[in-house]
C-alpha cells in the first residue's frame, strides 16, 4: 500500500509541475480540504485533482482487496480505512453541494464574472449542478407564482431578495502553518481603529474570516 | 388590512418545524396572487386620475398598494422557497423515493421541482468518476466501528493487539 501516485499539476501547459504524493499524502490534502471547507463560510476553491486522485486511491485499494487472501486481517483493516477515506470524500463534497445550493445565486454570478486566470471555485460538474439548480428553481417560481403577478412585478432578481450572502464576517478558529507578518485587521464598530498583527507558526486562533480569506486559499492557515 | 393571508402563509411555514413539510396552501397562494391583481388594478385606475385629473392627492394610497404589492411577493416567494429547501432536504433523509404521506403535501409542480432535482444530484454523483461515481447521499455519519468484532484465534492477533493495531473486546 506504499505505492507512490503520480500527479500532474493543475495547469496543463507544456511545463507543469509534477507533484508525487505518497498515498498518506493525498488522504492528509484531503482532510485539510474537507476542515477548511467545512468551518469557511463561503465555497472555497474546486480542489478536483484531489477528487479525483482520491477516487482513483479508493479503486486501487479496492482492487488489493479483491485480490487478497479471505480472512486476513489485512482487509478488515483496510475496509476501514476505505470507510474513512470514504465518508471523508463524500462529507467534504457534500459540504461543497450544500452551499452552492445554499449561494446559487451569488456564486453563478461570481463564475460568470471571474477572469481567465482566476481559479474557480466550481468543478466543470459543480457549475453544470448550479445552473440546473438556478434554472429548476426559477422556472418553478416562474410558473407557480411570478406568471400569475402583475406584469411589473414578474421579474425577481434572485440575487438581490430571496437568496443570502455567505456572511464572511463570522468568525472561525485556525492554526497557522506558514508565519504571517502585518495581517491588517479591519475594525468591527466606528469606536475601534483597524490593527496589524503577526501570526506564528503553529499558534492558533479565532478570527473574523474576511481578514484571513486569503490565507486560507493559499494554505497558510488551516480551519479547524 | 392587506397581505394578511401572505403572512399567514409566512407564519405556517415558521410554525412548522425543520423538517415537517406541511399540506401545500393552494388556496392560500390563490387568494394572495387576486389580492396582488385588485391591488395592480386599483392602482392602474389610481394613476389614471392622477394623470388626466390631476388627483396628487391619490398618490399616497397608490405607494401604499405598491408596497403592499412588494410585501405580498415577498411574502409568496419566501412561502415557495422555504418548502422548496424542505423538500430538497427530503431527498436527503428519506432516497430518491419519499414517502406517500409527504407525497401528498406536495403540489404537482413542487414534484416536478424534485424530480428535477433527484436527476441533476444523480448526474453530479455518476460524474465523480470511477464506473459509477460516488452515491454521497451515503456514508453520512463517520464509520462508527473503529474496532472489528472478529472472533479470530488469539495467536493471530497478540502482535497486532501489542501493536495497538486491535483492541481486544470482552462481549
Amino acid at each position: 500500500m506504499t505505492e507512490e501516485l503520480d500527479h500532474t499539476g493543475q495547469d496543463s501547459d507544456a511545463d507543469s509541475e509534477e507533484v508525487v504524493l505518497t498515498p498518506a499524502e493525498l488522504i492528509e490534502k484531503l482532510e485539510q480540504a474537507w476542515m477548511n471547507e467545512k468551518f469557511a463560510p463561503e465555497l472555497l476553491e474546486s480542489k478536483s485533482e484531489i477528487v479525483e486522485c482520491v477516487m482513483e486511491q479508493l479503486d486501487h485499494m479496492e482492487e488489493n482487496l479483491r485480490r487478497a487472501k479471505k480472512g486476513d486481517l489485512k482487509v478488515s483493516i483496510h475496509r476501514m480505512e476505505m470507510e474513512r477515506i470514504r465518508y471523508v470524500l463524500s462529507s467534504y463534497l457534500r459540504c461543497r453541494l450544500m452551499k452552492i445550493e445554499k449561494f446559487f445565486p451569488h456564486i453563478l454570478e461570481k463564475e460568470k464574472t471571474s477572469g481567465e486566470g482566476e481559479l474557480s471555485s466550481l468543478s466543470p460538474e459543480e457549475l453544470v449542478f448550479a445552473k440546473q439548480y438556478m434554472a429548476n428553481t426559477e422556472t418553478y417560481l416562474k410558473n407557480v407564482a411570478l406568471k400569475h403577478m402583475p406584469p411589473n412585478l414578474q421579474v425577481v432578481d434572485l440575487l438581490r431578495s430571496a437568496v443570502p450572502k455567505p456572511d464572511l464576517d463570522s468568525y472561525v478558529f485556525l492554526r497557522v502553518k506558514e508565519r504571517q507578518e502585518n495581517i491588517l485587521v479591519e475594525p468591527e464598530t466606528d469606536e475601534q481603529r483597524d490593527y496589524v498583527i503577526d501570526l506564528e507558526e503553529g499558534s492558533q486562533h479565532l478570527i473574523r474570516y474576511k481578514t484571513i480569506a486569503p490565507l486560507v486559499a493559499s494554505g497558510a492557515v488551516q480551519l479547524i | 388590512m392587506f397581505c394578511e393571508k401572505a403572512m399567514e402563509l409566512v407564519r405556517e411555514l415558521h410554525r412548522a418545524p425543520e423538517g415537517q413539510l406541511p399540506a401545500f396552501n393552494e388556496d392560500g397562494l390563490r387568494q394572495v396572487l387576486e389580492e396582488m391583481k385588485a391591488l395592480y388594478e386599483q392602482n392602474q385606475s389610481d394613476v389614471n386620475e392622477v394623470k388626466s385629473g390631476g388627483r396628487s392627492d391619490l398618490i399616497p394610497t397608490i405607494k401604499f398598494r405598491h408596497c403592499s404589492l412588494l410585501r405580498n411577493r415577498r411574502c409568496a416567494v419566501a412561502y415557495l422557497y422555504d418548502r422548496l429547501l424542505r423538500i430538497r432536504a427530503l431527498r436527503w433523509e428519506y432516497g430518491s423515493v419519499l414517502p406517500n404521506a409527504l407525497r401528498f403535501h406536495m403540489s404537482a409542480e413542487e414534484v416536478e421541482w424534485f424530480n428535477h432535482y433527484k436527476k441533476s444530484l444523480a448526474t453530479y454523483m455518476r460524474s465523480l468518476g470511477g464506473d459509477e461515481g460516488l452515491d454521497i447521499t451515503q456514508d453520512m455519519k463517520p464509520p462508527k466501528s473503529l474496532y472489528i468484532e472478529h472472533f479470530l484465534p488469539r495467536w493471530k492477533c497478540e502482535q497486532l493487539v501489542r501493536q495497538g493495531v486491535l483492541e481486544h473486546v470482552l462481549s
